[in-house]
């Protein structure tokens, strides 16, 4: 079985945590009052410190909210064709609850409270291929 | 001292082929200083914005160079009651006792794009699919009515009374009233929103002018006083539009905190305000800021709309001139829309959308990206 991370390509990799497996999102935490941001930036938005230490994100959580995006965005969205509406939501982690692609598109199979993972979908095509974002996916979906 | 309002204009909201922003612009400000009586060159100084139709300035050129201070004002949807605070802190400080307030717009048709990088956010932001105010305003209310018991069928309810209040309103862009089962079943595009149940961006400007209320009757028998203007930011912790994340510690957004000031700086409750004009870029938006102004409490939203509490002729009539979601939203002049209907309420001058009972007391509401909200209140 060839092995799939092999030629994956990420849309940002400063969004990842370099050398986890399995892949991990990377956010940051506050040294002073322990906010967690996702992604990863200098300055503590809520208490103004510079002193954010980089913070592996759990990889489950549960989802807080959702949508399901039903007409192709305007740029700088670059989708794939033909167009596939996709879900976007907002998952809770515990320190921080992040915004992200869902697997799922359709909006009967979402609730919120529901149990998500972390996993990858491919965002768009460029000359050499698929690129790849976050998302997460009901626990228990078949990857 | 107080600051009244003694002329408003407006230029018809919708598409006008062939017009500029800036010509709307011109056309609602010689219509708002007719209205108060008054020539360009008796003004005194002027705040306006555009968000893509020009610079409000460059008006001058059209209503005259009389050398008056004309100050630009870029707020996003608080461009128009940004501007509106502004004049009226001119007033108090008693630097002026006459001015304009004006704001228009001009957009391409279709959802509004932003770039990332202009809010700080890393382009996968956008080449994902995230970048859309659609997203925000569908999850916001999806949690709402998660969390409140809000309904599918009040969500349409909402945009049918918009399409309703905007064909008795000449001004008006979508004059067409649509049933509430023809709302929910239209092109769904934000689960749990669909195309009716959000507003487009457009074109349309509105002025006022502005003056001290004790020489109001100089210009007008019926001068409206504002009792209140305010503007708030965000804070940490609150819900809004373009967040990559959100913190597990909430806080009320920026419309609580405007909506609070302003009923405490005017001394007015909220169960005074006679009717009100509120954000509505969505049917989900109006419902959330019902509660976020004060104006209900969570939750109550479901029975108070379904009693008709928000018509014309209820208890509490909201977006009287059908709102964003009848008459578009040209940045620029959405926020000033919302007073120049309650002016027009106000006066007892609306015609066939006329609030009956002879309002006294009327309040607006604006809220945008990346955070903000602006709240007046105004009383005859």
């Amino acid at each position: 079985m060839p092995d799939p991370t092999a030629t994956l390509r990420l849309v940002d990799e400063s969004l990842f945590v370099a050398g986890y497996e399995p892949l991990t999102l990377r956010g940051a935490e506050c040294g002073r009052c322990g906010t967690t941001t996702f992604p990863s930036q200098d300055g503590c938005p809520r208490c103004g410190a510079q002193e954010m230490t980089d913070a592996a994100l759990p990889r489950t959580g549960v989802l807080w909210s959702f949508t399901v995006q039903g007409f192709e965005p305007k740029p700088p969205y670059r989708g794939r064709e033909p167009f596939t509406p996709y879900g976007v939501g907002y998952v809770d982690l515990g320190p921080v609850i992040v915004e992200a692609r869902l697997t799922e598109n359709d909006p009967a199979r979402l609730h919120v409270g529901d149990t998500m993972e972390l996993t990858l979908v491919p965002a768009f095509d460029d000359a050499d291929g698929p690129v790849s974002t976050f998302a997460f996916a009901p626990a228990g979906d078949p990857a | 001292m107080k600051v009244a309002i003694v002329g408003i204009g407006l230029h018809p909201f919708g598409r006008t082929p062939g017009v500029s922003g800036r010509a709307q612009g011109a056309h609602a400000a010689r219509a708002a200083l007719a209205d108060a009586g008054v020539e360009w060159s008796d003004v005194q100084f002027a705040f306006g914005g555009s968000h893509s139709a020009g610079d409000a300035d460059s008006l001058v050129s059209d209503l005259g160079l009389t050398g008056a201070p004309f100050i630009n004002v870029a707020n996003g949807c608080g461009t128009g009651g940004s501007a509106l605070i502004a004049a009226r802190s001119a007033i108090l400080s008693g630097e002026h006792d006459l001015g304009l307030v004006v704001g228009f717009d001009k957009h391409p048709p279709g959802a509004f794009n932003t770039d990332p990088a202009a809010l700080g956010l890393g382009d996968w932001y956008g080449t994902t699919g995230l970048m859309l105010t659609t997203q925000f305003f569908a999850m916001k209310i999806q949690r709402y009515m998660h969390l409140h018991g809000i309904t599918d069928d009040t969500l349409a309810a909402v945009a049918a009374k918009a399409f309703r209040n905007g064909a008795l309103n000449p001004d008006a862009w979508r004059r067409e009233p649509h049933s509430a089962q023809t709302i929910a079943a239209s092109k769904m595009i934000s689960h749990p929103l669909t195309q009716y149940m959000f507003c487009s961006p457009g074109e349309g400007a509105v002025a006022l002018v502005v003056t001290r209320a004790d020489h109001a009757h100089r210009y007008t028998e019926t001068p409206i006083v504002i009792e209140a203007a305010e503007f708030r930011s965000r804070r940490f912790g609150s819900f809004e539009v373009f967040s990559p994340w959100l913190s597990p510690e909430t806080a009320a957004g920026p419309t609580v905190e405007a909506a609070r000031a302003a009923f405490d700086a005017a001394g007015v409750a909220p169960t005074d305000i006679d009717l009100a004009q509120i954000q509505d870029t969505e049917s989900g938006a109006e419902i959330m800021h019902m509660a976020e102004t004060g104006l209900c409490k969570d939750g109550e939203q479901e029975g108070l709309i379904r009693a008709g509490a928000t018509e014309i002729g209820g208890m509490l009539p909201i977006n009287t001139d059908g709102g964003c979601l009848a008459n578009g939203e040209p940045i620029g002049a959405s926020g000033l829309r919302q007073v120049y209907e309650n002016v027009l309420q106000l006066r007892g001058d609306a015609g066939p959308r006329q609030v009956p009972g002879r309002p006294r007391a009327a309040f607006t509401h604006v809220y945008g990206a990346p955070g903000i909200s602006a709240c007046t209140v105004l009383t005859r």
